[in-house]
């Protein structure tokens, strides 16, 4: 599904240049649930940000589903983000004027998708998320578990072939953590291909597989057994 | 062109302007304001157009008048001081000599210029009104509303020198009684019997004409003041294309060599350029026309500057949620879309209010001013392809001045908007 090799970042800081990522070679089949772990500054938001096409890498070649990611403007990176990826953020990112579902639909609504149909397909996520009947509240009125849960589904919505988590249960306790990776593994379990950066061991240890990422190098990479969240 | 009719595009910026109510009205209230002003305005300068169009309109613009005065530099053997009097037959010759020229009116008055005015008598009542000799076409030039059942004065009147009159509304109110039809009865115009055949009604006209005029044929009014061939004054209406300055240079030089006045003395005749005075009232009412475009324009143009200005901090604000919008698969085109249809709809949105409000404010200033029949200001509009155009070139500025916002927003890359901080 992604095919990383020799993947290089660096960042220009004044004169000097910040070397982030110094030859990435990752692989990740399809219906994997990978955890990317690290301390900070290793580099494992680097990574993500470039799977996701929020940034771009130096060096190197990235293979999305066989597709290959190279020479994206705004726009290139606009529609293929659309038809791939799902974007799951710590801070949950959802938009606070939106109710729940509108929130869900908006990239339904960046697909070009009819209107009937981006409600009808944003319930239906909301629903597979147990949110059905907070369709029509501001995320305001939600708790953390329940924005993350919303966010979950508006990623999941455009049917994306991966989904992205960057800290997903960064601002959430141990409880709704908990609950919120049970709903990313059973997601897994459907078969959809998942990437998990975090810093938390137990979080890590719910997927199936750890990366653990130092001074812009892969340092480790095994398959383990997964625990299940709940 | 599809996202413009796309009810969720609108659906869309109604959310985001929506955010921030408060901001959103006061910034369209900027523009708002200017289109108000432009087309309040315009919309009075026409009134005022249109007012003075209406003083004038009971004579012909393009008229003036000339009448004797006392020479001032000697010539051909005459002194200064010579009092110079118009004759009939100098009527003849000007429309002779002057091609321009269409009517000549010339008229006698007692009771202007120190001259005392006739003593009217009917019945026990009395009164002193001034009375005009007049030709039937001085109703060609100015136009007298006789009431029903009543007329001017004829040419057979002035060929049998007939002893009738036409009085004023005041006349009629102050001599006769009010459920007196003063038509075909008789008043005594310095003890000489006179039959009414006509009232005119009271008008508002610039000039000397009064409700209290009596006229009476032009022949009668000689034998009756024994004025002979003289005449006080003419009324010249050119013709609507001529040149009506020039027009008068030409009177004055047929007349001073009629009358032996040397050509250097610029006093012997009087005279007064209507149409030359109402070309310039109406370059006055232009002139307050363009004014009036253009305060509006600056202050359209200061309220979309704001408008661009309040849409530039809400691209700020709204960092986050673009970078949301763009991870979750807005194209920068998109964004770029919905920023600046955000700005024009907020110029529409104003500009529809303010010539709502305009023509609100209009429509009142026109009640109010509708009795006021002595006051140059009558029906102000603005003609609709200058709203439509001032419409247009909202849209044009309000789409330039959200190019700067859009471009700002686009500008934003969606890994910094999203960064933790």
């Amino acid at each position: 599904m992604i095919n990383i090799t020799n993947l290089h970042k660096s960042y220009k800081i004044g004169k000097n240049s910040l070397h982030v990522l110094k030859g990435i070679d990752f692989i990740v089949a399809e219906g994997e649930l990978v955890a990317i772990m690290g301390s900070s500054g290793s580099g494992k938001s680097t990574l993500l940000n470039i799977i996701g096409m929020l940034d771009v890498a130096n060096e190197g070649s990235y293979t999305l589903d066989g597709v290959p990611i190279k020479n994206l403007d705004e726009t290139k990176a606009a529609k293929y983000r659309s038809k791939f990826l799902g974007f799951i953020f710590q801070s949950f990112n959802l938009i606070n004027y939106k109710t729940a579902l509108e929130n869900v639909a908006l990239p339904l609504y960046y697909q070009g998708k009819k209107r009937e149909e981006r409600q009808e397909k944003a319930l239906n996520y909301l629903d597979n998320v147990g949110l059905k009947e907070w369709a029509t509240h501001l995320p305001s009125e939600l708790s953390g578990g329940q924005k993350q849960r919303v966010a979950i589904a508006r990623a999941l919505v455009s049917e994306p072939k991966v989904l992205l988590a960057d800290e997903p249960t960064g601002a959430l306790d141990s409880t709704t953590s908990s609950e919120v990776m049970a709903l990313i593994q059973e997601i897994n379990n459907q078969g959809k291909t998942i990437l998990v950066v975090t810093h938390e061991e137990d979080i890590a240890k719910m997927c199936k597989r750890i990366v653990r990422l130092k001074d812009g190098v892969i340092v480790e990479d095994t398959l383990v057994s997964q625990i299940a969240a709940i | 062109m599809k996202t413009l009719f796309d009810k969720d595009t609108w659906q869309e910026i109604f959310s985001s302007i929506g955010q921030n109510k408060v901001r959103t009205i006061i910034t369209v209230i900027g523009v708002l304001w200017g289109i108000f002003l432009y087309i309040v305005l315009s919309g009075a300068a026409k009134g005022i157009d249109n007012g003075f169009e209406r003083q004038f309109e009971r004579i012909s613009s393009n008229s003036l008048f000339v009448w004797g005065e006392v020479t001032s530099v000697p010539y051909n053997g005459f002194k200064t001081g010579r009092q110079i009097r118009l004759k009939l037959s100098d009527v003849e010759t000007l429309k002779n000599k002057i091609q321009e020229i269409q009517y000549i009116a010339p008229r006698n008055v007692s009771g202007l210029w120190g001259t005392s005015g006739g003593k009217i008598v009917h019945g026990q009542k009395t009164g002193t009104y001034n009375v005009y000799g007049d030709y039937p076409v001085f109703t060609t030039i100015t136009t007298k509303n006789i009431y029903d059942g009543g007329r001017f004065i004829n040419e057979s009147d002035i060929t049998f020198n007939r002893k009738v009159c036409v009085i004023g509304e005041r006349t009629r109110q102050e001599l006769f009684e009010e459920d007196e039809n003063p038509i075909g009865e008789f008043i005594r115009i310095n003890n000489i019997y006179f039959k009414v055949v006509g009232i005119h009604k009271y008008v508002v006209e610039g000039g000397m004409a009064d409700d209290g005029d009596i006229h009476i044929p032009f022949s009668t009014y000689k034998k009756l003041y024994n004025s002979g061939e003289h005449v006080h004054f003419l009324i010249v209406a050119a013709f609507d294309d001529a040149d009506i300055v020039k027009v008068e240079q030409d009177i004055r030089t047929v007349l001073k060599d009629r009358h032996n006045i040397s050509p250097a003395d610029m006093r012997a005749i009087g005279g007064f350029n209507l149409g030359e005075m109402f070309k310039q009232i109406t370059k006055f009412a232009s002139g307050m026309t363009f004014l009036s475009l253009i305060i509006g324009l600056a202050t359209i143009l200061g309220g979309i500057i704001g408008i661009g200005n309040i849409l530039l901090i809400s691209v700020k604000e709204r960092t986050k949620e673009i970078g949301i919008r763009r991870a979750i698969g807005a194209t920068p085109k998109e964004i770029r879309i919905q920023i600046i249809l955000e700005s024009v709809f907020l110029t529409i949105i104003a500009g529809i209010i303010g010539i709502i409000l305009g023509a609100l404010v209009l429509s009142g200033i026109n009640a109010a001013t509708k009795d006021m029949t002595d006051y140059p200001f009558t029906n102000p509009t603005v003609p609709i392809p200058y709203i439509l155009g001032a419409l247009f070139l909202m849209v044009v500025l309000g789409t330039l001045i959200g190019l700067i916002p859009a471009h700002r927003a686009i500008s934003i890359k969606p890994i910094d908007a999203l960064r933790e901080e």
